[in-house]
């Protein structure tokens, strides 16, 4: 498995508050799941202990399709942690998700990182699992489809 | 309007101390602040232990309770903190230090920022931990860590939008560096900015070059407001506050990246409250600060506050239309946060109250109505406006 960004990044890790576990636990099996209220069934991101349309504390993680659009993006050239001091140019994109619209969700853009990036673009997830890693976690990548 | 701010206090007094470059300060942040506010009473003619009150924001460091020991304050009356990091709350801490004077909480409320990043740690780095959780969580591990890169993701959806192009930029940056020649306190004074510069500076992350990016500085800065009853006993003209708002529209604070309307600078809903405070439009004012945590930050904000259409930033964003004396909106007079010092943004209130008593080292002519944008991009942002004797 290869990876896009260099190693040496802080390591994500669920919140100490649990917020977030049931995303996390889902990108270590493939899945992508997002926080959806089941008293009104508005998706709401990032997370949150209570649903911002209905004030409902009911809420759960549903998955959804691991597709979406580049909604807006950045090629970054200056390294602002050591360990990308030797990365070069890397992308990170916005991407809308296609399911819940109202969503976005920040990951790297596969392939050339000096490619245009198109706005609107559709792409797919790649999970990126970092076995080996202490902690083992995984990131959600995206590529052009 | 009910509960207006417009006319009900005055800036008596304003200083800084000298402003360095990142890391260079001699003294401790502390001193730092005490200086500054120990100046700007002296500017003002009045004794720093007429303060009652302090007022600051982005999580200052300088505790009031240690500030008001240190200065012997007999009644302490105000310690307000407006929340929100970057520079978002400059003009948020000038309202509530207002709020309390108009409501005779406090009569001499002193606004301030320090800053000594050597002491303390940068801005534009990233965190060295092994692991990271909550809403960082999400961006961190894929690069995404620092302000110009939690920024750029906005401006680039919004230069798409509007298919604003890059010299549009490059003007807000040449111009603040263009007025910070003029202004011997500015770290960049003698350091001057050109399109062939800026054009081969290299990519901090796109759409921004080097000099799209704010400086990071070490200094304080203060002002201190009082009363508007008492404006003419100060030797300076009367410069009073007109407008001071702060806030931020619907779920701004939607974490990554995720509030609704995304590629804005955050100004859409204070935009009507302060231009009604004020009595005036975006015609009336005759000189802008607008603070560059990053040019495109500029570009939105000058949009939001009703400059120009975003269809038009390509024709308005030139160096001409921005510098004094002959730009139809002089900006970043004092050099801004790209050229004179980044203290978060309080030297551009300090700079537009410079400009109403005619103390500006690029001064507008006329200028009577002088307006601050603090803190694009941010939640929440705010901004005020400046007025003088004749704008009553």
């Amino acid at each position: 498995m290869s990876y896009y960004l260099k190693l040496g990044l802080p390591k994500p890790v669920p919140a100490p508050d649990g917020l977030d576990a049931p995303f996390w636990e889902g990108l270590a099996e493939d899945k992508l799941m997002i926080q959806r209220c089941r008293a009104c069934q508005r998706w709401q991101w990032g997370p949150e202990w209570i649903c911002h349309g209905c004030h409902s504390f009911d809420l759960t993680f549903e998955e959804v399709e691991p597709k979406g659009v580049i909604y807006s993006h950045e090629r970054v050239w200056h390294p602002v942690h050591p360990a990308l001091n030797n990365q070069g140019p890397y992308i990170v994109v916005l991407v809308e998700l296609a399911q819940s619209p109202s969503v976005r969700i920040v990951g790297n853009l596969l392939g050339d990182p000096e490619q245009t990036i198109p706005i609107g673009a559709e792409v797919a997830a790649v999970f990126e699992h970092h076995l080996d890693d202490d902690p083992v976690h995984t990131l959600l990548q995206w590529q052009l489809t | 309007m009910s509960g207006t701010l417009r006319g009900k206090v005055c800036v008596a007094g304003v200083a800084e101390t000298t402003y360095y470059k990142r890391g260079e300060a001699p003294d401790a942040e502390f001193k730092l602040a005490l200086e500054a506010i120990v100046k700007a009473c002296e500017n003002a003619g009045i004794s720093a232990k007429e303060i009652d009150g302090f007022s600051s924001f982005s999580n200052d460091r300088s505790d009031a309770s240690r500030l008001s020991a240190a200065l012997g304050i007999h009644d302490m009356r105000l310690a307000n903190m407006q929340w929100g990091g970057g520079g978002g709350g400059g003009s948020g801490a000038i309202a509530n230090a207002a709020a309390a004077i108009a409501t005779g909480q406090a009569e001499c409320v002193v606004v301030f920022r320090a800053l000594a990043q050597g002491q303390f740690g940068r801005f534009g780095q990233g965190p060295q931990r092994n692991t990271i959780s909550g809403e960082f969580a999400h961006t961190i591990p894929y690069g995404l860590m620092s302000p110009a890169q939690m920024f750029a993701m906005k401006v680039n959806r919004f230069m798409y939008e509007n298919n604003v192009k890059q010299d549009a930029l490059r003007a807000i940056s040449l111009a603040s560096y263009h007025h910070a020649q003029n202004n011997p306190r500015a770290v960049m004074h003698g350091r001057p900015l050109d399109e062939k510069k800026y054009e081969n500076s290299r990519w901090i992350v796109e759409p921004f070059h080097l000099y799209d990016c704010c400086q990071e500085n070490d200094g304080a800065a203060a002002m201190i407001f009082v009363s508007a009853d008492r404006a003419k006993e100060f030797d300076h003209p009367p410069c009073y506050l007109l407008s001071a708002v702060a806030g931020s529209h619907h779920r701004a604070g939607a974490p990554v990246h995720n509030a609704p309307d995304y590629a804005t600078s955050a100004f859409k809903t204070l935009v009507p409250r302060l231009y009604d405070m004020a009595k005036v439009k975006a015609g009336d004012i005759d000189v802008l600060q607008s603070y560059e945590n990053f040019t495109g930050g500029v570009l939105m904000s000058i949009v939001e506050h009703e400059f120009c259409l975003p269809s038009e930033c390509n024709e308005f964003f030139t160096l001409e239309n921005l510098t004094n004396p002959n730009g139809k909106l002089p900006l970043n007079t004092s050099g801004g946060n790209l050229a004179e010092c980044y203290m978060h943004g309080l030297g551009l209130n300090i700079e537009a109250v410079r400009q109403i008593w005619r103390e500006s080292s690029n001064q507008v002519d006329n200028a009577e109505v002088s307006m601050v944008i603090s803190g694009p991009m941010v939640t929440p942002v705010s901004a005020s406006i400046f007025g003088s004797e004749a704008t009553l």
